[in-house]
């Protein structure tokens, strides 16, 4: 099989996995999350940044090696996400933003309007800019006209680990749009990061899953092998779903040529 | 609208009686649902529910570690005066007690500033007595522009303001605001607030619906559990939290369970003595009902204790707290609001968090002023 490259923001991967930074019991254990999940890009709430701490930082845990998105967790309209974002760049984070714009703190929704109105902005300012938003077709194609470098749609509302429930909608995104799309929230266990993959996501964004398992690490190795599973199925072609059985004595058996 | 004429139903609503005639199948049928509604609530905090309470710490430890991980956000109280106009008579600010009366001044703020950023924490709750003429909201505006080069996130904890005093104080920098209401029952209200301003229960029954519109970010609630029967407190600060959640979905919500304390001056008997298992049954109720909602636990409560409620749905915690004016940096002898249980410090908090599986969160916000 020939090498399958991830390619977002004009960089190449290998590892179609991302982590995250949140809700572990300690932050010491984010490296042996990141070897044994292969992951090659995390996500850090820019509002824990703290390179002014004496008690220990998020980012002295990030290897090196890894890219850094900064996100704009905590953001509830587009100028609040803006105005993260600019502090992220300021502060030495990068270039690349995840636009989390939620303003209801009881679901976590994401709201699509204020998302795609922060997203043009920052990828008019240079940003690569990837947006985490609910699986809507009529909001990814805003996304796209707004210069997002991909659509991170959302399996479930975040932090549920309820899995794909929005799966009819990705599969709608990932025929239509033409940006990579990252399955984002709610994936809880390693088999719905494996369908997201399988149906045709370009990657998955576990967090939860990965932080709140008992064994973060070994979770982090059960999503990687998952993801990669799942794109090797999607890649070889899996042989298409029957919705009804096929007949020994077909109905149309009598229609010859000639 | 407002949330008074809800509160005032539950105030004129027989509670007593609905408590008592909870069953065990309400509880269970509580227990099962994802989405709780007022009455579940209620059932959950009923005599009936005592037995299920293991039950019910299973699924608040679910929810809690589902929805805030494995994480404590620390803070700290800063009282900057202890001047006060009311005389609340539970409190040890009291304007009949004799102690001595004081306010930080510019200086004196950055020092207990420095002291308290020395020990990593990055969000401050800023407390005055309730004096407007002597901590106006200018001193306290002028205070969180020092505090603000210091801590990314301050909150206030002080009088109850009018919603043009909140967005002010918002534009100064502070993003949360703490007012508990001591109690929610009307009649007794006036008894325990026999002068001064506070006496206005509407108004500062409002407040925390006049600070969400303001603007601001986090809003904390609470009843002083003890003064009236503690269910029915819990029921309608519950109650409170769910109204201002749902309409006002981009403020985060919280709730503190704080139990009555000792104070100098006239021995105050409360109404209720509000037991451990008391006290831990309304967490998890109010985990139940609102999943979301962050729950404070302060240094009211001992050491033991603190650790043990721990994974049964605490989001927020206090530490390296002291309640006197200055007491951070000031070593001579003062009196504070009220006593502490646990008097450790934000190092060992943090150890003991560690020691139990839980991440010490020193920072969970940054002001977005700079990037204005």
């Amino acid at each position: 099989m020939n090498k399958d490259i991830f390619e977002l923001g004009g960089v190449e991967f290998d590892s179609r996995l991302l982590t995250g930074t949140g809700k572990y019991a300690d932050d010491s254990v984010i490296p042996e999350v990141c070897e044994a999940s292969g992951s090659q890009i995390i996500t850090v709430a820019l509002r824990r940044v703290d390179f002014e701490s004496t008690t220990g930082n998020v980012m002295d845990f990030i290897p090196k090696n890894m890219k850094l998105l900064p996100n704009t967790s905590g953001a509830r309209n587009a100028d609040e996400a803006v105005r993260i974002a600019r502090l992220a760049k300021a502060m030495g984070c990068g270039d690349w933003i995840k636009i989390e714009v939620i303003s209801d703190n009881k679901y976590l929704l994401p709201d699509g309007y204020e998302t795609a109105k922060a997203t043009e902005i920052l990828a008019n300012e240079g940003f690569v800019v990837l947006p985490y938003v609910n699986a809507d077709l009529y909001i990814a194609r805003s996304l796209v006209d707004a210069g997002a470098a991909a659509v991170m749609p959302l399996g479930a509302p975040i932090g549920t680990n309820r899995g794909l429930q929005t799966r009819e909608m990705v599969r709608i995104l990932i025929d239509e749009i033409s940006l990579p799309i990252i399955v984002d929230a709610g994936i809880g266990r390693p088999s719905e990061a494996c369908e997201a993959m399988e149906m045709g996501a370009d990657a998955c964004l576990v967090n939860t899953a990965i932080a709140t398992a008992s064994n973060p690490a070994m979770m982090a190795s059960a999503f990687g092998h998952a993801v990669k599973a799942g794109r090797e199925a999607y890649l070889s072609g899996p042989g298409a779903k029957h919705s009804h059985a096929k007949a020994s004595s077909p109905l149309t058996g009598f229609l010859h040529e000639g | 609208m407002s949330f008074y004429p809800i509160c005032a139903e539950y105030n004129d609503a027989p509670l007593a009686e609905q408590f008592g005639s909870v069953t065990e199948h309400d509880v269970r049928r509580a227990i099962n649902k994802t989405k709780l509604n007022p009455k579940d609530f209620l059932a959950l905090l009923s005599p009936a529910a005592i037995p299920f309470l293991e039950e019910m710490a299973q699924k608040a430890n679910q929810l809690t570690l589902q929805n805030f991980g494995k994480t404590i956000q620390l803070f700290t109280p800063l009282y900057m005066a202890n001047f006060c106009t009311n005389r609340c008579i539970y409190c040890g600010f009291n304007t009949k007690n004799k102690i001595p009366r004081t306010q930080l001044g510019p200086e004196e703020l950055e020092t207990e500033a420095k002291a308290i950023a020395e020990t990593g924490l990055k969000h401050l709750l800023i407390l005055t007595g309730d004096a407007r003429t002597k901590s106006s909201p200018e001193y306290v505006e002028s205070a969180v522009k020092i505090l603000s080069r210091y801590f990314p996130s301050v909150s206030i904890e002080i009088y109850a303001m009018t919603e043009e005093e909140y967005a002010r104080q918002v534009e100064a920098g502070v993003d949360g605001m703490t007012m508990f209401q001591e109690t929610y029952n009307e009649e007794l209200y006036p008894e325990l607030h026999p002068a001064g301003p506070k006496r206005d229960y509407r108004f500062r029954l409002d407040a925390p619906e006049r600070a969400c519109k303001a603007g601001m970010r986090v809003v904390n609630i609470g009843a002083l559990l003890g003064l009236d029967e503690w269910r029915h407190d819990a029921l309608k600060t519950g109650i409170h939290a769910a109204y201002l959640q749902d309409k006002y979905p981009d403020v985060d919500i919280a709730v503190s369970l704080p139990r009555i304390r000792t104070h100098v001056g006239d021995a105050f008997v409360p109404r209720s003595l509000v037991s451990d298992i008391s006290l831990t049954q309304n967490m998890l109720a109010l985990r139940l009902f609102l999943p979301r909602c962050g729950i404070t636990i302060s240094t009211r409560e001992a050491p033991e204790f603190r650790e043990n409620i721990l994974p049964l749905g605490v989001t927020r915690m206090s530490a390296g707290v002291s309640t006197e004016v200055g007491g951070h940096t000031k070593t001579d002898e003062k009196v504070g609001q009220f006593d502490i249980s646990d008097g450790r410090s934000v190092e060992e908090m943090s150890q003991v968090l560690r020691k139990h599986g839980y991440q010490p969160v020193f920072k969970d916000w940054h002001s977005l002023k700079e990037a204005s």
